[in-house]
């Protein structure tokens, strides 16, 4: 087994695009910079508000803040160092090319299904030698067992694919963390699959 | 006839089916699905016309909201 200085190097080299920083973005993104990846690329519209205290990767001082710049400001407390490439800006078909397509693995993290769908299809349709790792199915607590990763050539889903997320089933941190870092574990599996 | 669905091996009772068909029998009902038949992505409008055959491997993957 290679030691964290041979990954390092490797996952170094690589670039991460991710749409989304969310619940699931900000801890994927969290996972992924601290296991030593290159650059990444992070693209989101909103704000911080007080609701996503409960799962996001922000604190309590960045409420109103533009989330790519919070998270901006906590990734670089991680690793000063850090290559970061942050986008507010709301991810269409139209500028999925210019954002993501010098990615090595793309990670869907977009709260709404629509959202969801219309990157899949895009990344499956447009982008097919791409790697994307996607989230589906993650809201309430337990039933960790019900919790996989469905792959279908250069997709991957991590999820139970069906607890959706509402009012009365709110997503919660822990289940939230869970599969942010399942999907993070599916992008490291991807990138040092070649090499150990 | 014999497929992987979803990566379990299930077995349908008949020859052939549409994925429309399939999606009836195994109740998906979700509206967002992703759908994967041999690794080929089937748009919307091909779950009518595009058919399972045995030992196919088919993928009806839920897209729900939460994130």
């Amino acid at each position: 087994m290679p030691n964290f200085n041979q990954i390092k190097a490797i996952l170094s080299q690589k670039t991460i695009g991710i749409a989304g920083a969310g619940g699931l973005g900000s801890n994927c993104a969290a996972s992924l910079l601290r296991s030593g990846v290159g650059k990444l690329i992070i693209a989101d519209f909103d704000t911080v508000s007080e609701a996503n205290l409960n799962r996001q990767f922000y604190f309590h001082d960045q409420i109103g803040e533009i989330k790519v710049n919070a998270l901006r400001e906590n990734l670089l407390r991680i690793n000063p160092f850090a290559s970061l490439q942050m986008h507010a800006a709301k991810v269409t078909p139209e500028n999925i090319d210019f954002l993501f397509s010098t990615c090595d693995v793309i990670v869907e993290a977009f709260d709404s299904a629509s959202e969801k769908e219309m990157l899949i299809n895009y990344v499956l349709t447009h982008l097919p030698e791409k790697p994307l790792v996607a989230a589906s199915g993650l809201a309430g607590w337990g039933r960790v067992e019900s919790l996989r990763i469905i792959q279908s050539g250069n997709l991957y889903v991590c999820g139970d694919g069906e607890s959706e997320a509402g009012e009365a089933n709110p997503p919660l941190a822990p289940r939230v963390n869970i599969v942010s870092n399942l999907q993070a574990d599916t992008v490291l599996e991807i990138l040092l699959k070649e090499r150990f | 006839m014999k497929i992987m669905l979803n990566n379990r091996s299930e077995i349908i009772d008949g020859d052939l089916f549409t994925i429309s068909q399939i999606m009836v029998i195994k109740s998906f009902k979700f509206r967002m699905l992703v759908v994967r038949l041999n690794d080929r992505l089937i748009k919307k409008e091909e779950y009518e016309t595009t058919f399972v055959k045995d030992g196919d491997d088919l993928k009806i993957i839920h897209l729900v909201s939460g994130g």
